[in-house]
């Protein structure tokens, strides 16, 4: 593989997953109207009920809107991971897939960079939900969105692998609605996107360990410290295994002679 | 590179199958610079699964398919490079514009703009799509859209061209502007087609032809060696002996 030629290639599809982005106006909308929803209805709500104690990264008393803030940044690249899991298994069934799968780069590549595009939309829109944030006063110091940008590249990679993962697996298209009641919901409310651990434990131990071992919630943590310029190690290094592991099963399960690719048209002899 | 590297395409003993059912067995077949080779076989003859072990989207375990001497298995990329493919089913982005649809083409072929540009716009002008360019692909109709899945097909000058049922679902005038530019492309470009259908009227005379039933080949040869070996002068007639079932 030239070095050019994957360059070009890397360009071509996240320019091809941009426009596609930006003529689904609905899609766009509707990734920044849903965390809105959760910011301004659900967390103003529960403000007067839920009180926060002073836990790291925050060196203060929070409103429940700043805690929750990273949550549903988490949530945006759940959804948008999701979301081109679903635009895989459509553009499979439409045979788009196929353009892709046959150029001549290898498949690890050309489904990373797939992935890679999609993460990039999935920062395009947490950036605009911290703009629109910012106004309603939940505001992390300036360095913070700085050092917030490789904690999204990885979150997003990691929620996007596993997407994609799901995307090998699922056959067909209205197979995807189990995917929402069986992984999205799931992930998200088994999280520390909406409580923070201490709280869940106190609730239940059990819902505590499986918010602990969720790969979310450590996305939500490794973006949480990187809101506030701080380093999380034990959530980067989760939310690189746990990526690492989804894109090597992924990538298998698109494999033409070993993964799912074979084993939805019945295997080979 | 193996000795078949002067043939386009050469595929020796593949076999295929789903689980405990044969696609393919014993496949072999060879197609030269600038031949158009015509595979005709009724419905699950086993032409897609050809097809997608082609193109690599399923890996054969038994036997071997060259692309211009590159093993389609061990050299995947050199092979596909040598490969432009129009499939059945539209591949197309509708959404996108057929310059978009293009230029995102030539980026996985890892052409620069500036190549990609004057190619694309040879291609499309070929095909007189030229003033369409900017118009969205859910706007034009089934023949404009196959007119730009060749186009796309040919931007980076495979050796090579794979179209499988590109007729289907088109009316006359535009399944005639297919079939005629297509052959023409094998005349003067030196481009190998294999085409994959089961309309006899797309068959030229010229032509290779290649009968496909039950997942092995019947015949292969000119259309004449085809028709003569079946003792008549008559495409159809020879395609029906061919492809009558064995079970009968």
């Amino acid at each position: 593989m030239r070095l050019a030629h994957a360059v070009i290639a890397l360009k071509g599809i996240i320019k091809r997953e941009l426009w596609r982005f930006l003529l689904q106006r609905e899609r766009f909308v509707a990734a920044l109207v849903r965390p809105l929803v959760w910011l301004f209805v659900f967390a103003a709500g529960f403000r007067s009920t839920l009180g926060i104690a002073i836990i790291p990264p925050y060196e203060t008393y929070i409103l429940y809107e700043v805690y929750i803030a990273a949550g549903l940044i988490g949530m945006i690249q759940l959804f948008n991971g999701m979301q081109s899991s679903l635009s895989m298994v459509y553009d499979r069934e439409m045979g788009s897939m196929k353009t892709l799968l046959v150029s001549p780069l290898p498949r690890w590549f050309l489904l990373t960079g797939k992935l890679m595009a999609g993460t990039f939309v999935s920062i395009l829109q947490a950036y605009v939900f911290l703009l629109i944030a910012w106004f309603y006063d939940i505001q992390a110091p300036w360095f913070g969105y700085v050092s917030l940008f490789p904690a999204l590249i990885l979150a997003g990679l990691m929620l996007g692998a596993l997407g994609m993962l799901l995307s090998s697996f699922i056959k067909q298209l209205e197979n995807f609605a189990g995917v929402m009641n069986f992984v999205i919901f799931p992930m998200f409310f088994m999280s520390t996107a909406l409580y923070p651990l201490w709280k869940i434990k106190e609730s239940s131990e059990l819902l505590h360990t499986l918010a602990s071992y969720n790969p979310f919630s450590q996305a939500v943590e490794l973006l949480r410290f990187a809101m506030y310029g701080q380093f999380n190690g034990h959530a980067f290094l989760y939310t690189l295994s746990a990526f690492v592991f989804f894109m090597t099963v992924a990538v298998w399960g698109y494999n033409p002679s070993k993964g799912m690719m074979v084993k939805k048209t019945g295997g080979p002899n | 590179m193996s000795d078949s590297s002067v043939l386009s395409l050469s595929i020796e003993k593949l076999s295929y199958a789903y689980g405990n059912k044969a696609a393919l067995t014993n496949v072999n077949l060879s197609i030269m610079p600038g031949e158009c080779a015509i595979l005709l076989g009724p419905n699950g003859a086993g032409k897609s699964t050809l097809f997608s072990l082609i193109t690599h989207l399923y890996n054969s375990r038994e036997g071997k398919i060259f692309i211009k001497g590159y093993d389609v298995k061990r050299q995947s990329c050199q092979a596909l490079a040598k490969l432009g493919v129009v499939f059945q089913q539209t591949t197309l982005d509708m959404d996108l514009s057929v310059l978009q649809n293009l230029y995102y083409h030539a980026s996985l072929q890892g052409m620069t703009r500036k190549q990609a540009t004057y190619r694309i716009e040879e291609e499309l002008d070929r095909q007189g799509m030229l003033a369409r360019k900017n118009e969205r692909v859910r706007q034009l109709n089934g023949g404009h859209r196959r007119r730009v899945e060749i186009a796309r097909a040919l931007l980076h000058k495979p050796s090579l061209l794979l179209l499988d049922e590109p007729t289907v679902g088109l009316d006359v005038p535009s399944r005639k502007g297919i079939v005629e530019h297509v052959h023409a492309l094998c005349e003067n470009d030196e481009l190998s087609v294999l085409w994959a259908t089961h309309l006899i009227d797309e068959i030229y005379p010229s032509d290779k032809l290649i009968v496909l039933h039950e997942g092995e080949i019947k015949a292969q040869g000119s259309v004449n060696d085809v028709c003569d070996g079946e003792s008549t002068d008559d495409i159809s007639k020879a395609f029906k002996h061919l492809t009558q079932d064995s079970s009968l």
